[in-house]
């Protein structure tokens, strides 16, 4: 799968089936032919040696309550180190601007200060350092949440009490255009009105409101009838620090050599999509970065039993 | 769902899979295909109507905005109300630097306005104790600011005067405000009920003991707003609008001689008033007898 295929993928389309592979990957795919009996012995064998842990989820959810609580009590304790809210703050006195609250902004009020593209631009390129989408995982508040509420509609589902409702992932290309053109044509940012990010951060700082009515029914919804669904098919903030994503070095790389392509990674993936290339037979290379869309969250990580999937920075892995 | 996908995805891949697994799922798929079909179409309508549900909704917003006949006091340098609710983040940095706390942000039922800061003056008013307007400065966006950008509105009667002095930076080098436009303008709503009218004077907490605003008072502490139930009043004519105006010039007693030969008493609000609201919240009777109107302009 190619990059500009990957970022295809992102905005809604289909993931396709290469049509090139190279002779290393023809060779595993086809040395992945054997008995049923050789198969299974070589994956027990595997499975024996790489111990499933929760170690990125641990750290993940360490940073993004940690992130959060720093806004918290540098407003409640006076410690100055990080105020404001999500979408918009200053670290130790340094602009920090949240991408799509700042397209917002721009797009509505058509004027743009100094202080707003300083931002802007700081937590921009912070980000394509960072993952991009690794915003959502590591920082968004609702996406813990949304986590802790997706276990409970996995339980719900295995119980046969509810099912999970599919939407087409374009429909978050949808709102991203959307939101986009109502804002320069309204000239409110409507999008910031029902963001469960902004009100989940406001409300963690400066105290509950009325608002987050609105994010307990989102989360009822995704429990009763879709998994993740504002994650998966709402959230403009994710497309957005998406793209932003498609520039980073930071990312998750598959390993055909190391899978057995059981699957696992895509049951907890927020985004399976992206890990299309685990599927057998998908994969063209050795080696595969996850694409952009991909939240770098790390669970495939935690889950995949034989180390098929690692975290990878771009460029830097080969120096080390 | 996902396991679904997983069996559609190997008989996908049938030619790279085990031997003997693939073959009965791809006859599976083909007598599936119009059950997929129509699959896809409930998730096509699904999609859509999901769109339009979350569309909807956020554009509800609208109807607080558009409805609300009196705007909320906005902090100081706020934009005009419509550039105002477009370029605020939301953020609430204004909030946190502010001395007094005067600053609050709004809830869902503002719509748009969500988050957006507000100032209810009769609760706790805008004192300058900061002396510089730090909303101003900690305003990331430009919906608060000392200058607008040519481009913005700029309404008759907004513009002040001349810079507003703060009576407690008199003796400082540079005593005035960096504000150029009033963020509404004072009036007196219920002369039948204000004190000075009725000749009377006021002794006591200004707003009972369960008040919980807070006023700077230079006499006091210059840099320590305290609470004003802890600053009890002895007048024997009530001018606490007067005397604890923050802003010099912005608003005096007028005195008159009734036919009878008697003497009148009446605050009067003067041009320099910027608004902030420190008279409403002083005021000691119930409702306030002087109010600030927010976003009004000057008019002599």
């Amino acid at each position: 799968m190619s990059h500009f295929e990957r970022i295809r993928v992102m905005f809604g389309a289909a993931p396709e089936k290469p049509t090139v592979v190279t002779p290393e990957a023809k060779q595993v795919h086809s040395l992945k032919r054997m008995t049923k009996a050789d198969f299974e012995a070589i994956k027990q064998h595997a499975r024996d040696h790489e111990l499933v842990t929760h170690k990125w989820r641990n750290r993940r959810w360490a940073v993004l309550i940690l992130a959060n609580l720093l806004f918290t009590f540098s407003f409640w304790l006076d410690i100055q180190v990080l105020e404001g809210a999500l979408t918009a703050s200053r670290f130790v006195g340094f602009h920090l601007i949240d991408l799509n609250s700042a397209l917002q902004v721009m797009l509505a009020h058509k004027h743009i200060i100094v202080n707003l593209f300083i931002g802007t631009a700081t937590v921009f390129v912070l980000w394509a350092v960072l993952g991009g989408r690794s915003f959502c995982s590591w920082v968004c508040p609702y996406h813990l949440l949304a986590e802790w509420f997706e276990w409970l509609h996995l339980k719900l589902v295995s119980k046969k009490l509810v099912s999970d409702h599919e939407f087409h992932r374009g429909t978050r290309s949808v709102f991203w255009v959307v939101f986009a053109l109502l804002a320069v044509v309204s000239g409110y940012t409507v999008f910031e009105t029902i963001s469960p990010t902004g009100i989940l951060s406001r409300a963690l700082i400066y105290g509950p409101s009325l608002a987050l009515g609105w994010v307990l029914l989102l989360l009822v919804f995704e429990v009763v009838y879709s998994r993740r669904a504002w994650c998966r098919y709402v959230c403009p903030i994710g497309l957005t620090y998406g793209i932003v994503g498609a520039v980073s070095p930071v990312r998750v790389e598959y390993r055909l050599d190391k899978c057995f392509h059981e699957g696992d990674c895509r049951k907890v993936c927020l985004v399976p999509h992206v890990l299309d290339v685990v599927i057998k037979g998908r994969a063209a290379e050795m080696t595969t970065p996850i694409g952009p869309d991909c939240t770098r969250c790390g669970l495939c990580v935690d889950v995949c039993p034989s180390g098929a999937l690692v975290f990878d920075v771009k460029g830097l892995s080969k120096l080390l | 769902m996902n396991d679904k996908r997983e069996t559609e995805a190997a008989s996908e891949a049938a030619p790279l899979s085990p031997v003997g697994e693939a073959a009965p799922v791809v006859n599976n798929r083909r007598a599936r295909a119009p059950v997929r079909k129509q699959a896809n179409r409930r998730k096509f309508i699904r999609s859509a109507v999901m769109i339009g549900g979350v569309l909807g909704l956020a554009m509800l917003g609208y109807i607080p905005v558009a409805s609300a006949r009196k705007s909320r006091l906005r902090p100081p340098g706020a934009l005009e109300e419509r550039d105002f609710l477009s370029s605020c983040i939301k953020c609430g940095q204004c909030v946190q630097v502010c001395p007094v706390a005067a600053i609050k942000l709004d809830d869902i039922d503002q719509g748009f306005g969500v988050g957006v800061p507000y100032i209810d003056a009769r609760e706790q008013a805008c004192d300058f104790s900061c002396d510089a307007v730090q909303c101003i400065l900690a305003c990331p966006t430009g919906s608060l600011t000392y200058t607008k950008p040519p481009a913005l509105e700029i309404r008759a009667g907004m513009p002040l005067a001349q810079a507003p002095v703060l009576k407690a930076k008199e003796n400082d080098p540079e005593p005035t405000l960096n504000l150029s436009e009033r963020i509404g303008v004072a009036r007196l709503a219920h002369p039948e009920s204000c004190l000075a009218v009725q000749g009377k004077g006021f002794s006591g907490q200004a707003r009972g003991a369960d008040f919980r605003g807070h006023l700077r008072y230079v006499a006091v502490d210059r840099w320590k707003p305290v609470p004003v139930r802890d600053h009890p009043y002895q007048r024997d004519l009530c001018d606490l609008c007067v005397t604890e105006c923050p802003i010099r010039d912005a608003i005096h007693m007028k005195e008159t001689i009734a036919a009878d030969g008697s003497k009148q008493y009446r605050p009067e609000v003067l041009e320099q008033c910027v608004g902030c609201g420190v008279c409403e919240m002083i005021c000691p009777v119930e409702p306030a007898a002087i109010v600030v109107d927010q976003r009004q302009p000057w008019s002599a």
